[in-house]
């Protein structure tokens, strides 16, 4: 037991790093501008659960205050991840739109593709 | 633990398909998944969040590109072994710094000891709002919240003057 209580402990730590690790892979390997943009948001998602596993106590509630209730998870690691999914989804859109923008210029949204593009231009 | 061995399934799944469309769709599974993990850690205003914007707005957004653009992912033309060799090394780096975090659910650790308990105390006399991500977002760290709907606001003028000239193009061709 005593060998297996760490791993069991930090399971959604591994599996954070699971995600963080794939999403880095997705956007250094992939040439795909959308595949690229979904592997960042796979990355940017580990980080929200990075912060909000932390903050979660055993046995503790939502943070709403409640005579019922003594414990309650911390409540500053959620204001943070609000404020972080809403910047996320802004800088997607803002991703896609560059998207958009370079398909129309080369036709495509393969990274070879355009560089071929630009090569030739040149 | 289902969960979260589900959310990295379909991570595998992400990663692996070359299908943008079946790509987009298993992103929208996987904010869902993701949701319901932020519930278990007791992050309910998150995890509506990200339901509402991760696995709707963002699917959509993707869905409309994919609709304008191909749905296809051609071949990878360079061999994946120095990115699998980067992010395998990141991962292990950061497998072994796990070790130093405290094990999950843990009162006494100065994560929930600091600051939180102040804010969870003082939400009732000082702001009169019992939920106090509500209070936090929009009373203690009102500013912070004015900066982030800035940043919204940047985002989409620049989302805006992109496509502005897009629809600009078309009739040219």
């Amino acid at each position: 037991m005593t060998v297996f209580s760490p791993l069991i402990d930090h399971f959604n730590y591994f599996i954070i790093i699971f995600l963080m690790v794939s999403g880095l892979y997705v956007v250094v390997a992939r040439g795909n501008m959308i595949k690229k943009l979904v592997g960042l948001m796979l990355f940017q998602t580990s980080v929200y659960l990075l912060y909000l596993s932390p903050g979660k106590i055993l046995g503790g509630t939502p943070p709403i205050i409640d005579e019922n209730f003594q414990i309650y998870s911390n409540p500053l690691p959620h204001v943070l991840i609000l404020t972080a999914i809403v910047v996320g989804v802004a800088t997607l859109a803002l991703g896609l739109a560059l998207v958009l923008r370079i398909n129309e210029e080369y036709g495509t949204i393969e990274e070879d593709e355009i560089f071929a593009a630009g090569d030739e231009d040149k | 633990m289902v969960l979260l061995s589900l959310l990295a399934a379909v991570t595998i799944g992400i990663v692996r398909l070359r299908n943008l469309f079946a790509i987009v769709i298993l992103s929208g599974i996987y904010s869902f998944l993701m949701a319901s993990v932020m519930i278990v850690l007791d992050a309910v205003d998150v995890a509506m969040t990200e339901a509402s914007v991760g696995a709707g707005i963002s699917t959509v957004l993707m869905l409309g590109v994919l609709y304008l653009t191909k749905t296809e992912e051609s071949a990878p033309v360079h061999s994946p072994a120095l990115p699998l060799f980067v992010s395998a090394v990141t991962g292990a780096v950061l497998i072994y710094g796990t070790f130093g975090l405290p094990p999950f659910g843990m009162a006494d650790t100065p994560v929930n000891t600091h600051i939180g308990p102040d804010y969870l105390a003082g939400s009732i006399p000082q702001t009169g709002i019992p939920n106090v991500v509500t209070s936090v977002l929009a009373s203690y760290r009102g500013f912070d919240t004015l900066g982030e709907t800035t940043v919204i606001f940047t985002a989409g003028i620049g989302v805006l003057l992109l496509l502005k000239r897009l629809r600009r193009a078309e009739p040219d061709k």
